[in-house]
């Protein structure tokens, strides 16, 4: 097996999680999807540094993991606290802002 | 390390080959399950076991810390908040089937298609068919690898970071920070306010039917088998969360008082068995949440 299947895998994964950003209207699962992502991403880059032999690649994706960690933190407050005011964590229902 | 062997045939042992395949439908099961699944809660699951998939073909890659971390941080740290989050917000909350915008969902469909053939067209016209391999990356450990880079040419990202996570940290603390706008009540005056309005002035009933149902989500019944609906608390009654026994018990009730009318030759219907629906705790209109909650 070529480790090339591995990039594959994360294009699919990245894609499903588009895919589901695009579709699912509850803001927690949306938040779901951008994880899986940023996964799919973190699996591209260990595959690129296995595939050049240096660890570069690795440490990218330690930092998109703190990265992600901080966002999730920051997302899930914002979620809890737009659910607190509107009583819903559908993203169909914040039209506050729409003209 | 694994990914040591047979690396300058461009080819990986069968082994690894097979742990993937096996691991990528994993992947791709939880990330479409993700996608489907109705509830939050089954999604949370789902991309739980997608995430502990993605970590096993980390480790399998050479990349054994990062695996680990994605276990600890992802799996262990993020999927509990995820899963934390779900909870307070409500478990039982569904995605409603109706499209807002008309043909949404199959434009989302097509538009993911579309980005998928371009990405996996991208990664095949690549010319990828020789790699070097970690074993020589690897050859004092990964930590002490990846140590050395994250502290010498990656340390201003490094430092970075923790301005990032500790600006994180406050950002989530201001946000869900709730500033009072009175001062809360105190127990002496709820308990004076109780006894002014009269509404309910001793405790609330506690929930669930003596030996048949104790979960905070059966109301007590009443002596003529009709549910108090005060037993139930404020937050599951504004969910719709209330789990009805009352009907089993009132049909009980009836036949029993028939039997007694029966025994003792009254007439049956002496009196309405099914009573009307108790008043609320809440006095009408007033819907505001209470200050003290969650």
């Amino acid at each position: 097996m070529n480790p090339v299947n591995y990039l594959y895998l994360a294009a699919l994964l990245f894609t499903i999680g588009a895919a589901g950003v695009l579709v699912r209207r509850n803001a927690i699962v949306l938040f779901m999807c951008v994880e899986l992502m940023l996964n799919a991403s973190n699996l591209a880059l260990v595959t690129f540094s296995r595939l050049h032999g240096t660890l570069d690649g690795q440490v990218i994706a330690f930092f998109t993991m703190v990265v992600a960690a901080a966002e999730v933190v920051v997302g899930l407050a914002i979620i809890v606290s737009i659910f607190r005011t509107r009583h819903s964590a559908s993203v169909d229902d914040s039209n506050l802002m729409k003209l | 390390m694994i990914a040591g062997l047979a690396e300058a045939t461009g080819t990986t042992s069968t082994g690894e080959a097979v742990q993937f395949w096996v691991l990528a439908v994993v992947a791709v099961g939880g990330a479409l399950g993700m996608l489907l699944m109705r509830k939050a809660v089954h999604s949370a699951l789902c991309l739980a076991a997608t995430m502990l998939a993605l970590a096993v073909c980390y480790m399998a890659q050479g990349a054994v810390f990062l695996g680990v971390v994605q276990i600890v941080v992802y799996t262990g740290a993020i999927m509990m908040l995820f899963l934390f989050v779900v909870m307070l917000v409500g478990v039982t909350s569904e995605d409603s089937l109706k499209e807002q915008l008309k043909g949404q969902r199959f434009a989302a469909a097509l538009c993911g298609l579309g980005f998928g053939v371009l990405l996996v067209a991208g990664i095949a016209n690549a010319k990828l068919d020789h790699f070097t391999g970690l074993s020589e990356a690897n050859a004092e450990g990964n930590v002490p690898g990846l140590a050395r880079l994250i502290f010498t040419r990656y340390v201003w990202a490094f430092e970075v970071t923790g301005a990032l996570l500790i600006t994180a940290a406050i950002g989530a603390m201001v946000l869900t920070h709730r500033e009072h706008v009175k001062a809360p009540k105190t127990q002496r005056e709820l308990a004076a306010q109780r006894v002014r309005d009269n509404l309910q002035v001793p405790p609330l009933p506690a929930p669930g039917v003596y030996a048949r149902h104790n979960a905070v989500d059966v109301p007590a019944l009443l002596p003529d088998g009709s549910p108090a609906e005060l037993s139930v608390n404020a937050t599951l009654r504004e969910r719709g969360q209330v789990r009805d026994v009352s009907e089993d018990m009132q049909r009980r009730m009836a036949e029993l008082e028939n039997a007694t009318a029966d025994w003792l030759g009254r007439a049956s219907s002496e009196r309405p068995v099914v009573a009307a629906p108790r008043r609320s705790l809440e006095p009408a209109g007033n819907h505001e949440p209470e200050e003290g909650e969650q």
